[in-house]
């Protein structure tokens, strides 16, 4: 909300003329109109989207309910009957598996990869620049190559595992390793985005501390250790953050590659959302607005976690 | 620090931002302002967005139109998804015609979208009946199928040849597998189709499973186990190979045209590709030695309700003038509905007598009354297909499973 910079006491208001007080009147409204459009839109296009969503949930709405407008208010029974899911456990840890392990991964090989970077050499640029074009495919058309490269049968990662004499490996049709299958993809996709920010963040550590460090007579290891990644902590926790939340959602990869399985084994929250909602034959609405609306309390959660984290480390320094 | 404040910014930002990305499951209507009562205008909506005005589809239209002294408007939804359409236009105004894949018709039905046979007087004595119960509930009759597809099992007689098998041989499952292994044994592949997680899957399995006896209200029967075991144990002994569990029908087809498998179970709509190519057809062998019912695919034409009953009338002439003959089914390559347009679609093309055999054989997914409960059985029954193949659970434990999941749902 604006804050009103003219509040005054009522006594003093009371004093007030009607020119005075029209005039504050019109300050006001210019106030409220140069507010209005953000308002409007994050009504629009945030609020009520959200409030749907929450008002799904707890709703029986099925197909029907497009038609006479009728959706009987259930509570919480949606979110009961995803909690007894025989999906919902495995789905969470499909959940936590695929978002901490892309995260870990993704973080501590743009981390090193940023780290190699920083000193130039010949063709730095350039290999820098290629690290990139994950970010610039299509998650469709990456996801589908993943896909084909990952094939059991004629996939070009078996046939090299093959020159190593590695038996065959049923990346995407194993219920044991599905999982890994998709991580890999999304590992992939996500360096590029680690490396950039991770790579912004090297370049705001003054070199006065690394000269200073290099007289002290820290190693290399030392000064990572000791000096870089310490300072890299803010950016670090917006990249780990930003990636969390990202990951969490993450739909394409999952359902081009494997569709969430075979069978459950790679469902995670997003797919298992979807599939209620859209992917079966019977459309179970509310139940897939539940599990998209726990969704967003885990993002939620981690938000604040954020936060505090930052207060904390604001408050130290 | 000036870092942390922006850093706690982007995070506040994005913070918001994901709200919006995760609540994607909003949905709205805008009822539309066209109130097109006693116009002559009519308005059909299809699945079909890749034909285009000058498809042999479009044309067949407009010659029903021009017959009728009518025009019709087409609206080839762009996402391929009516069912979805005509939802979220059920508020504002439906189409006077509105084509739906057949399983999807009870779920419509279901909505109190379609009028039935008896509100809108249309006369379906002429539709093969194994292909019209697809949108029939309860003894009611809500549209006509535009035609019908269906599976059977393709092969390569260049293949089967070098490896010494004769298709005349192949009239069960085990003559099948007998085949496969010596396909194999030859050094070529055996058999391709499409297990995938998805409604595609359920609909490639049904042939096995209905041709084992298996009943969908039954999904844990030994006969339902006995299909999924040889599925399985296709894929276990190297006759299938593991992408089954990713192939989409397309992607099989893409498979078995690299010329290196004997077998492939796919659907009519690419026989006149498999024409070309010289691959050959047979029904799907059921396990009594007869061939198996092979589900059966495509559209039905419905008539959602007005409210302006005196519409129906005309609706009624356009569908009777897509479904009569053959011009309809041969715009979408189809197997005519009715004797008729079959008798001039074989006069036509005399190899189309398998596909007419084999839809006259098929079944819709729908039928025996499972109406609206056939897409709960079906996400099961792929699901236990998908266990079973990827060596999950064994095609017991995976079927079991599947009917107690799938019977709690149905309550």
């Amino acid at each position: 909300m604006a804050p009103t910079p003219g509040a005054t006491r009522p006594a003093e208001r009371r004093a007030e003329r009607p020119a005075q007080r029209s005039q504050r009147l019109r300050h006001q409204l210019v106030a409220w109109g140069f507010i209005a459009p953000v308002a409007i839109y994050m009504i629009v296009f945030y609020a009520y989207p959200l409030f749907r969503n929450l008002d799904l949930s707890f709703r029986d709405y099925t197909l029907a309910s497009f038609i006479t407008g009728e959706a009987p208010f259930v509570g919480i029974a949606n979110y009961v009957e995803v909690l007894r899911s025989p999906t919902f456990w495995p789905a969470l840890g499909s959940t936590a598996v695929f978002t901490l392990g892309s995260i870990a991964v993704q973080f501590a090989l743009g981390l090193a990869l940023a780290v190699f970077f920083y000193r130039r050499f010949p063709l730095s640029t350039t290999l820098r620049a290629l690290f990139l074009v994950p970010w610039l495919l299509p998650l469709l058309v990456s996801a589908s190559i993943w896909a084909w490269m990952l094939n059991s049968d004629s996939g070009v990662v078996n046939a090299a595992l093959a020159v190593f004499g590695i038996s065959q490996v049923n990346w995407l049709t194993s219920p044991q390793t599905s999982m890994i299958g998709v991580l890999i993809a999304n590992i992939w996709i996500g360096i590029p985005f680690n490396l950039v920010i991770m790579y912004a963040g090297l370049q705001n550590i003054p070199d006065e501390v690394y000269e200073a460090s290099s007289l002290d007579g820290a190693n290399a290891w030392q000064t990572f250790w000791r000096i870089t990644f310490p300072m890299l902590r803010p950016v670090s926790a917006i990249t780990l953050l930003l990636g969390l939340i990202y990951t969490l959602k993450v739909f394409d990869i999952i359902w081009i590659m494997t569709r969430g399985g075979p069978g459950d084994s790679s469902t995670t929250f997003a797919i298992w959302s979807y599939r209620l909602g859209f992917g079966g034959g019977s459309p179970d609405l509310s139940p897939a607005a539940a599990v998209g609306n726990l969704l967003i309390v885990i993002a939620f959660v981690f938000g604040i976690i954020y936060i505090r984290t930052q207060r904390r480390t604001e408050d130290e320094l | 620090m000036d870092k942390n404040r922006t850093a706690r910014i982007v995070g506040a930002t994005v913070l918001s931002g994901v709200f919006v990305a995760a609540a994607l499951t909003g949905c709205s209507s805008t009822p539309s302002d066209n109130d097109s009562s006693g116009s002559t205008e009519y308005t059909l909506w299809d699945p079909y967005p890749d034909r285009d005005a000058s498809s042999d589809w479009a044309k067949a239209i407009d010659a029903c139109a021009a017959d009728i002294g009518i025009t019709i408007k087409r609206n080839a939804g762009n996402t391929g998804d009516t069912v979805k359409d005509l939802t979220t236009a059920a508020a504002g105004k439906l189409p006077d015609i509105a084509m739906v894949d057949n399983p999807k018709v009870s779920t419509l039905a279901d909505a109190g979208l379609l009028t039935t046979t008896d509100d809108n007087g249309l006369d379906v004595s002429d539709i093969q009946e194994n292909i019209l119960t697809a949108g029939q509930i309860d003894g009611k009759t809500y549209g006509v199928p535009v035609g019908a597809n269906t599976l059977g099992l393709y092969y390569n007689p260049a293949v089967l040849e070098a490896a010494g098998v004769d298709i005349a041989s192949v009239t069960d499952g085990a003559s099948l597998t007998a085949a496969l292994e010596k396909v194999v044994a030859s050094g070529k592949k055996g058999i391709t189709f499409s297990a995938v997680g998805t409604e595609e899957g359920s609909f490639q399995f049904l042939p096995w499973f209905w041709g084992a006896g298996a009943d969908l209200t039954a999904l844990d029967s030994s006969e339902a186990v006995s299909a999924l075991t040889l599925w399985t144990d296709w894929v276990k002994n190297g006759l299938a190979p593991q992408s089954v569990l990713q192939n989409t029908q397309g992607t099989s087809w893409d498979e078995f045209k690299t010329g290196e498998f004997g077998f492939a179970e796919n659907g009519s709509w690419f026989k006149s590709d498999a024409d070309a190519a010289g691959y050959k057809s047979i029904q799907i062998p059921g396990e009594n030695g007869k061939p198996a019912p092979a589900p059966t695919g495509g559209e039905f034409i419905t008539i959602p309700i007005q409210k302006d009953t005196a519409r129906y009338a005309t609706s009624v002439k356009i569908v009777k003038c897509l479904t009569e003959g053959n011009t309809g089914a041969d715009s979408l390559g189809y197997v005519a509905p009715t004797a008729a347009g079959q008798e001039a679609q074989l006069a036509a093309d005399p190899t189309l007598e398998g596909w007419v055999t084999a839809v006259g054989d098929a079944k819709p997914r729908t039928a025996d009354n499972l109406g609206v409960k056939y897409g709960t059985i079906s996400e099961q029954l792929y699901t236990a297909v998908q266990n079973a193949l990827s060596g999950g659970s064994s095609p017991a434990d995976a079927l079991a499973a599947a009917q107690k999941a799938a019977s709690e749902k149905l309550g």
